[in-house]
């Protein structure tokens, strides 16, 4: 019977089924953060439960560390004490921490692929609902809750109730200067923040295929933010070059029969999912939000738009969202005054992220009075940045260069906005005080964000490189 | 986890869709390991800028400071896994919250904690709450998930559906993990088939 590759993975790791009902699948990588997993630690001490696989969980330290250059514990005081429970209990429990200082320290959803430890066709968990950006490698990851963490530490083993299958068919081919941030913006705003709910969502189409391995973790990184459950694309080819040598990836003759595994990884051709949508991307340009939830998007070019205009459904969440982000209808976007740039976070934090990024702010200099950062995804992509210039050209143009971790995405380091501001980030969330209490947030591509801190408002990249802005 | 058989309790009103868990329980200043969950629960909706009480916020009215059953719009608790935004509703006694519909991960922390997740169709769910604004908070509502019925002052009476297994689990209060652990024969016999079909899933190693 034809099936999709969703299904394939979910059987193969389905060890049985609950009493409630409930499949128990199987967690081939469990990657743990600081902020969450102390409780279950904590959990299972009281129960006196062993961890079931310590050799299968990772753990970092991300949410809550500082990015200052030399941070240590304390440099960000109300992350100390997790940091230090996070190295008691991975101590204790035989799990090797990405500790603060460790050279491949990062944000687990950076960390986990570029080191290999997620595969395809392997299952994942964080407990964070930014897990299925390792979707973008081949690998069915979950986000969780505290419970579910502990749950996974004992027993290796998700509990869950079979999802229901969407495919986001990506036709066409993306113009210069948009990036797969703009196609996901778009496919949330089309969708709505709930429009995934339940479901596993499976990016395919042409845009997809074209996209380097980095925007296709982008992509599926901001599946939940339409409510979806997981959300990847079948590897290829070009998933297979980025992973191989990676130092967890299986190497040698271990490689070689992987590989031949990974290259059946796909959807049947005839295969039915519960749910299809597709999106023309050849007319798509840079996108970006203006509400404060992540549906609530305009093209760059476009006005903020009028809620009469609006279906009912989303008329009162606009006029609430007007009145925090200090907008109103008809104001066109380009050219409105910010006073922040945060260029980070799982979503926008890789290399080549930093790198299109770079190209824009290259022999510039950020608008005065306009505090403006990059964070790399990991301590890696720093190094790597770093060997090939790219922080002098950030700080040469007056960018923050910080050491890696979390930072402004949700501000659990102490890295906010002042109230009032007007952010342009490459984050995820533009919830109101996110970044920080009364901060407005605009959520854009890492050109866009680049392209505004120059400017010092909201800028088209397109008009900023060709001397039009 | 803390059966729930039945809750008797004053029910509020927050009618908004795609109440997000940022809202929920906010993340402020860490105060360390051990959070007060009981005031972080809407932190930033229920505070003015001078840190007083806002009154207009639903949970601050007289009559709603008690509250232990929330209504709701769709897609309640979207957005972070933070667990926090299902222990800062228990830590202020609401233990059921009606909803026409959850995010996924919220739903799952609710039955992880014994926060029974209600979600109600269209007419039910414009019935219970044009009830719940009417009766403003002077008598209280009674959630009965062994009859799976709302009840409340002048007869109202409506039912709810929810998955048979979730319903034992909240009464019961299962341990989840517990549940799991009577698997523990499959899951070792699984980790055997797994290491000899894939084995590079079965094992972690730096290569350097």
């Amino acid at each position: 019977m034809p099936g999709t590759l969703f299904d394939r993975i979910w059987d193969f790791h389905r060890v049985g089924q609950r009493a409630d009902g409930r499949d128990l699948i199987y967690i081939d990588r469990h990657v743990l953060h600081e902020l969450h997993a102390h409780h279950a630690f904590a959990q299972l001490e009281k129960q006196r439960r062993p961890v079931h696989r310590s050799d299968l969980t990772f753990a970092v330290q991300d949410h809550t560390v500082a990015t200052k250059p030399g941070r240590d514990d304390d440099t960000n005081p109300s992350g100390t004490a997790f940091l230090k429970a996070m190295r008691e209990g991975t101590r204790k429990n035989g799990i090797r921490l990405f500790d603060i200082d460790d050279p491949e320290q990062g944000i687990s959803h950076v960390v986990a692929p570029e080191l290999g430890i997620v595969l395809p066709g392997a299952t994942h968990a964080v407990p964070d609902s930014h897990a299925s950006t390792v979707g973008g490698v081949g690998a069915l990851a979950f986000g969780c809750g505290t419970s579910e963490l502990a749950h996974i530490l004992a027993t290796q083993v998700m509990a869950l109730k079979r999802p229901q299958r969407l495919r986001a068919t990506l036709e066409g081919r993306l113009a210069p200067h948009v990036s797969a941030k703009d196609v996901a913006l778009r496919l949330i705003a089309e969708l709505s923040v709930a429009g995934a709910r339940g479901h596993v969502v499976e990016y395919a189409g042409a845009a997809v295929r074209a996209m380097p391995i980095e925007q296709r973790m982008t992509l599926c990184n901001l599946n939940i933010e339409m409510g979806g459950r997981s959300g990847f694309v079948a590897p290829d080819e070009a998933t297979f070059t980025w992973l191989a040598g990676r130092p967890y990836a299986p190497q040698d003759e271990m490689w070689d029969r992987a590989l031949a595994h990974w290259r059946s990884l796909k959807s049947d051709d005839d295969a039915t999912f519960d749910r299809e949508v597709t999106l023309d991307c050849n007319a798509l340009e840079p996108q970006i939000t203006w509400g404060t939830d992540p549906s609530q998007v305009a093209g760059i070019g476009d006005r903020v738009p009028d809620p009469a205009a609006m279906e009912p459904g989303r008329r009162a969440a606009a006029e609430s969202a007007f009145a925090y982000m200090g907008l109103s209808p008809g104001t066109p976007l380009v050219g409105l005054p910010i006073n922040r740039v945060f260029i980070g976070s799982c979503t926008n934090s890789r290399l080549p992220d930093l790198e299109v990024a770079a190209q824009v702010v290259r022999a510039r200099r950020v608008a005065e009075g306009i505090v403006a950062m990059v964070v790399p995804g990991s301590s890696t992509v720093k190094r790597e940045a770093e060997a090939a210039g790219l922080d002098r050209v950030f700080r040469d143009a007056g960018f923050f260069w910080g050491e890696s971790g979390c930072s402004m995405c949700a501000g659990g380091n102490g890295d906010r906005g002042q109230p009032g501001e007007r952010c342009v980030s490459t984050t995820n969330r533009n919830f109101e005080n996110r970044q920080g209490p009364k901060v407005r947030t605009h959520l854009a591509s890492p050109e866009t964000a680049a392209a505004s801190a120059i400017a010092g408002r909201i800028t088209d990249v397109r008009r900023l490189l060709s001397g039009a802005a | 986890m803390e059966p729930f058989v039945r809750h008797t309790a004053v029910a509020a009103a927050l009618l908004h869709d795609d109440v997000n868990t940022d809202q929920i329980a906010p993340v402020g200043n860490h105060r360390g390991l051990k959070e007060d969950y009981k005031s972080m629960l809407f932190m930033r909706a229920r505070k003015r800028e001078d840190g007083s009480d806002d009154p207009d916020f639903v949970l601050n009215k007289p009559q709603f400071r008690n509250a232990g059953i929330l209504v709701t719009g769709n897609n309640f608790g979207a957005g972070s896994s933070r667990e926090s935004a299902v222990w800062s509703m228990l830590a202020n006694n609401i233990r059921v919250i009606v909803a026409r519909s959850f995010a996924d991960i919220y739903r799952e922390n609710c039955l992880q904690n014994g926060l029974l997740p209600i979600a109600l169709g269209a007419p039910e769910a414009d019935a219970f709450t044009a009830k719940v604004i009417a009766v403003d908070g002077k008598a209280p509502f009674t959630v009965d998930l062994e009859t799976q019925r709302i009840g409340g002052p002048d007869d109202f009476a409506l039912g709810f559906e929810i998955a048979p297994a979730d319903r034992v689990r909240l009464l019961e209060g299962l341990d989840d993990i517990g549940l799991t652990l009577k698997h523990m024969a499959e899951i070792l016999s699984w980790e055997k088939r797994a290491a000899a079909a894939q084995p590079w899933l079965q094992q972690t190693r730096d290569s350097r």
